[in-house]
């Protein structure tokens, strides 16, 4: 199991809404997402699969590059794929924007 | 594609199934009274998954729902099938016992509170054993405490199934209510298939054990006491008939002489198959539902 923290100091949209998607099944996660307290975004991952920060980083990275909210996300992850992960993300996000 | 050949009735319901357990528990409530207690952003964890190398869920895999059904106050109990098969540990175990303590005080103050169980669930978490078996003993007495005052209904529709400790539960529930994608036994096939042979129980024969812990065979001989299509409005609809009935004149754990005597009349000399008892006991005289 790793644990995995990233911060997105030019994310610095407001958001003042909250929303919870996903369940740790296999091959999927949940998603946690609520307005940042320090306005900027953090997230942090628990996931089950060790190895693989770089594709976290680059999955995380490509999400803010378009979404840019000052959020909280926690993830729990059971071995989702890279695709999997930005959908569920991109899920938590409509929902907070809607 | 032929649309004229399909079943108006199949493509136009709300499947139950489908919806993950918090939607099912919300859908079961009136409009709008419905709140979730201990939600997921309370974030209370169970410290037991991570320690073995397994990502936790922020709810336990139990959800909890207070609010008003059919106009009388109800809380639901949803487990989460897809997270841990939908296991009992410690925080789960602890969060479901407390909702019913919650129901019985409400009730026992003068403001019955039934509660509605929707079991998709193994059992006791394996790798919270001990926590998980002693969180089951406190689940049926609490259940047990409630079920004086108000009604406690289980559903059970599907696909996991109810099985192990939480078959308990639903043992104790006033009503169940069964989908016939449902299944419902203490122990599940694979484990009676490893610890008494493939002979016994072949756990891949899928007709074989829909025809004996299937929600049709459960209620056919009356172990359970509705069965619904998989139809979240029906299934509300039958929740809400169960809280209005309220506590049953006996409930089926009481009937222990009963089912004991059943039991002792069966001719064990040769192998009764499930639809000669399923016949044999929903004909029986004195069956009470």
């Amino acid at each position: 199991m790793e644990h995995i923290e990233l911060s997105y100091p030019e994310a610095k949209r407001l958001i003042t809404r909250r929303a919870h998607v996903g369940v740790v099944g296999s091959g999927d996660l949940e998603v946690l997402l609520e307005p940042s307290r320090d306005g900027v975004a953090h997230v942090t991952v628990t996931t089950s699969v060790d190895g693989f920060g770089d594709a976290w980083k680059a999955v995380l990275d490509r999400f803010f590059s378009k979404f840019g909210g000052a959020v909280r996300i926690h993830i729990n992850d059971a071995g989702a794929t890279p695709g999997n992960v930005l959908l569920r993300l991109e899920q938590a996000a409509e929902a907070v924007e809607q | 594609m032929n649309m004229t050949n399909l079943s108006p009735e199949f493509l136009n319901r709300r499947s139950f199934i489908e919806l993950d357990a918090r939607a099912r528990a919300q859908c079961l409530f009136d409009q709008g009274t419905s709140t979730e207690l201990v939600g997921p952003f309370d974030r209370i964890e169970s410290p037991w998954l991570p320690r073995q190398g397994i990502a936790p869920q922020s709810d336990d895999g139990c959800i909890i729902f207070k609010g008003k059904i059919g106009g009388s106050p109800a809380v639901a109990i949803a487990f989460e099938g897809a997270f841990q098969g939908g296991s009992v540990g410690e925080v789960s175990g602890a969060k479901m016992t407390a909702a019913l303590d919650l129901a019985a005080r409400d009730s026992e103050a003068g403001k019955p509170t039934s509660a509605v169980l929707l079991l998709e669930t193994g059992g006791v978490r394996l790798q919270e054993a001990n926590l998980g078996l002693a969180a089951v003993a406190e689940i049926v007495s609490s259940a047990l405490a409630l079920r004086r005052h108000a009604p406690v209904i289980t559903i059970v529709a599907g696909t996991v199934g109810c099985f192990g400790g939480m078959s308990l539960a639903a043992g104790v529930s006033s009503y169940t209510i069964m989908t016939r994608e449902g299944r419902l036994g203490l122990n599940g096939a694979e484990v009676i298939e490893q610890e008494s042979g493939v002979d016994e129980f072949d756990a891949s024969d899928r007709a074989l054990i829909w025809a004996i812990h299937g929600g049709e065979q459960r209620v056919g001989m009356g172990l359970a006491d509705s069965l619904v299509e998989d139809d979240a409005d029906e299934i509300a609809a039958t929740v809400r008939g169960y809280v209005r009935a309220g506590v049953p004149a006996k409930h089926r754990s009481e009937q222990v002489e009963f089912y004991r005597k059943r039991i002792a009349a069966i001719d064990t000399s040769s192998q009764i198959d499930p639809a000669t008892l399923r016949q044999k006991w929903s004909n029986s005289k004195g069956r009470v539902r």
